[in-house]
């Protein structure tokens, strides 16, 4: 049975695909998984794969070109199948797409299922549905079933929460009863606004705490005074010797054991915001979301610009989980091979300039999260110790606050937690 | 209350059911005048004389026919097998006799008898000798099947047994015999068809029977622990099956997990399963996961049958896995 090869929505925002390569030749056999092409998305280049076996018969979108989602950009079939109702409806790409979809007998059925699961991975992420796209028909299916156990479904049903907003901690994102029963201990907050940038959260894993007067007052004043985010700047000096002694140690154990002093940075600030969630918050407008699992967001540098991929729950990885997945969060930024999921839901960032010599510098707020750690270079810097001018490694950070959130002794008191804890890596060990 | 063991329960049922009802009386190999081959039948012979202790000859078939017949002209015997093993010899009479008399005759002929001896798999014995057949029997309408695993059970479901008017196949274990439990002096009953919840626990269900019960108490006990409460329910009788002592279980678990000593495929843990996803669909929050021997006759060699049995190991990480927390 033949199966079309589709434009799939590879991100959630994206209406439209470049076809940037083809893998596969006309007349090449394939199987389902096989990458056929690479797509470039409004956020990276992506792999679309093959929904089902056969030969790649034809391709209908040149190297290069541009069509929408949903448009039909080839056919998989058997060497000697007729392809024809195909080809032919292929002509008008995308536009008829939901036609073609309502069309013919076999291929219909082929056509539609593969559409469905292309499209599954990606709008499972999204908590909020993303705008529908024009080819409403064919996309519209592809909401994809959310996989919960019956009894989530009982407790969703008589709890009226929206099973489809809850982000399942189960195996293969089985929503279970505990992920419903924390949506519905989260303060009515079963259903997020389609304003919510959170993706990745599940409903439970934060406290939504409505404004009170004077937050209220705090944030009208000073975004008045300075711009739409009243951001201000903490900057405090960490002696980072033990970091660095603590890193040589660790490093000499073996190759198992090497970490950077960055990723040591990164797993200090995660300890120090599930200690913290007054920093670890977005500003949703209406209401101030505290996070009580931390996702950290990480600046990275690619050619194209910036991005920042996130690692989850980062506060409960250790230092050679989080290393290992920072490195690769890197490396995938670079080759622009994140997905979506790679690069949405974080709670708060961290941006790190110091391997270019940079000291000291303010770094953007990415909003709706409430701060970003700007990290400078580790130096070799004359100090007073003990009445006597030693010398230590010394490293620069600089909060960004939104002050419409965290008021200075808030962001000083996660700066004060952050400095013991690189002052004193052995904590990081509990 | 007394101490004792499961073997000795076993005689005191024997021995008060004998006392109390002339018409009981035990055959089969080794019961009379070697005692039995575990000794169940210690010093009945003795006691009751030869016409109500019999020694057979080593044929199953045989002997297991003259108990139905006898059953049928108004006795109550009570057929000793000396091991559910050598019963396969014997379960035309089981099956399409005992079973099946009281329906095929119009309600004219019922059959009071009691076919009993160890099943499953003991210590070493070989691929032969080392079977659970609670599947095979319990799958037979027309016969009850008790499955006990304390002294306290084992006797006062004997008892019962022995005074039911129709066949009941009943299962003990060549492990079990030795094993300890309260007894009391008094005079009791356990009904047939009545599950017993071992160990009360809120967070997930055993759903087990005889030997297997010991294991998962053993598994409550080190799972609460770790603050994971587990329910055990003890079917006693797998047929009838006690499905409101599972139901009820489940509702307030959530999660189960079937433990059983024989093979996988057609197993009683199949038929739990199944009762719990048509009654119990909207109360599971994991998919019911299931404990059994390896789907391979049991291996002789000592490491190979260890892996081979169900156990405590097991038991754990299926519940663990049911928990979310594996």
């Amino acid at each position: 049975m033949a199966t079309k090869v589709f434009m799939e929505a590879l991100s959630p925002t994206m209406e439209e695909g470049r076809l940037v390569k083809w893998n596969v030749a006309e007349g090449t056999a394939v199987k389902s998984g096989d990458v056929l092409a690479e797509v470039e998305t409004d956020k990276a280049v992506m792999e679309l794969v093959a929904r089902g076996d056969g030969v790649l018969r034809k391709q209908f979108v040149a190297e290069g070109a541009t069509v929408p989602v949903s448009s039909v950009v080839g056919v998989i079939a058997a060497a000697d199948e007729d392809i024809g109702a195909i080809v032919s409806l292929a002509v008008g790409v995308a536009a008829t797409a939901p036609a073609a979809a309502a069309s013919s007998s076999a291929v219909t059925a082929s056509a539609t299922s593969a559409t469905n699961t292309a499209s599954a991975p990606a709008s499972a992420q999204v908590t909020a549905p993303v705008a529908a796209p024009a080819v409403a028909p064919v996309v519209a299916g592809s909401t994809g079933p959310t996989r919960s156990s019956p009894l989530a479904r009982r407790l969703a049903r008589e709890g009226g929460v929206n099973l489809g907003a809850i982000a399942g901690s189960g195996p293969g994102g089985r929503v279970i009863k505990r992920d419903i029963e924390a949506a519905m201990s989260g303060a009515g907050a079963a259903a997020p606004s389609a304003t919510t940038a959170s993706r990745a959260a599940a409903v439970g894993d934060f406290v939504d705490e409505p404004l009170t007067q004077i937050r209220k007052t705090i944030a009208k004043r000073l975004a008045e005074s300075i711009g739409p985010i009243p951001t201000f700047f903490l900057t405090a000096e960490f002696d980072m010797s033990r970091v660095v002694e603590m890193r040589t140690q660790a490093a000499a154990l073996g190759d198992d054991f090497k970490v950077s002093v960055n990723d040591i940075v990164l797993k200090a600030v995660a300890t120090a915001l599930a200690k913290h969630p007054e920093v670890n918050a977005h500003w949703l407008g209406d209401k101030i979301r505290f996070f009580n699992r931390v996702h950290l967001g990480m600046a990275v540098a690619t050619d194209d610009g910036l991005i920042v991929p996130v690692i989850f729950d980062a506060d409960r990885k250790g230092l050679r989980e989080l290393s290992r997945e920072s490195r690769e969060l890197a490396a995938k930024a670079r080759e622009r091979k994140l997905t979506p999921n790679e690069y949405t839901g974080s709670t708060f960032s961290v941006s790190n300039l110091g391997m270019m010599q940079i000291d000291q510098f303010t770094a953007i707020i990415n909003p709706p999260e409430c701060g970003i750690l700007a990290i400078g270079a580790l130096e070799d810097t004359p100090v007073v110790l003990d009445g006597a001018v030693t010398v230590r490694k010394r490293m620069r950070v600089t909060m960004s606050c939104d002050h419409r959130v965290i008021d200075g002794a808030v962001g000083a008191r996660f700066l004060q937690e952050l400095r013991r804890m690189l002052e004193n890596p052995l904590m990081l060990v509990f | 209350m007394p101490i004792i063991t499961y073997r000795e329960a076993l005689n005191q049922a024997l021995r008060e059911e004998m006392s109390r009802d002339d018409r009981v009386f035990i055959m089969g190999e080794e019961v009379g005048v070697y005692n039995g081959a575990y000794k169940v039948s210690k010093g009945l012979l003795e006691e009751f004389g030869e016409n109500r202790v019999v020694d057979s000859p080593i044929a199953e078939l045989g002997f297991s026919g003259i108990g139905v017949g006898a059953a049928m002209a108004g006795l109550r015997p009570v057929i000793e097998f000396m091991t559910w093993n050598f019963a396969l010899l014997a379960i035309d009479q089981v099956v399409n006799s005992a079973a099946k008399m009281l329906y095929m005759s119009g309600g004219q002929f019922n059959v009071p008898i009691v076919f009993r001896g160890p099943n499953g798999a003991a210590l070493q014995l070989g691929a032969q000798h080392s079977q659970a057949f609670e599947s095979w029997l319990a799958h037979i309408p027309g016969i009850k099947v008790v499955s006990p695993g304390t002294p306290y059970d084992a006797k006062g479901l004997l008892k019962s047994a022995i005074r039911d008017d129709n066949p009941v196949v009943f299962l003990e274990g060549e492990m079990l015999y030795n094993t300890k439990g309260e007894v009391p002096e008094a005079e009791y009953l356990i009904p047939l068809g009545k599950a017993d919840v071992k160990r009360e626990g809120s967070d997930c269900s055993i759903i087990t029977s005889g030997k297997m019960a010991l294991v998962a108490v053993q598994v409550a006990d080190q799972l609460a622990k770790e603050d994971i409460h587990v329910d055990v329910v003890d079917l006693l009788t797998i047929r009838p099956m006690d499905v409101e002592a599972i139901y009820a279980s489940v509702r307030k678990t959530q999660r189960a997990v079937v433990l059983e000593e024989g093979w996988e495929l057609c197993g009683i843990g199949a038929q739990v399963v199944d009762f719990i996803q048509r009654e119990c669909f909207d109360d599971l929050d994991a998919p019911v996961l299931r404990v059994h021997q390896a789907d391979v006759p049991m291996p002789y060699a000592k490491g190979l049958e260890k892996i081979a049995k169900p156990d405590a190991a097991k038991t754990i990480a299926a519940i663990k896995q049911v928990m979310y927390r594996a």
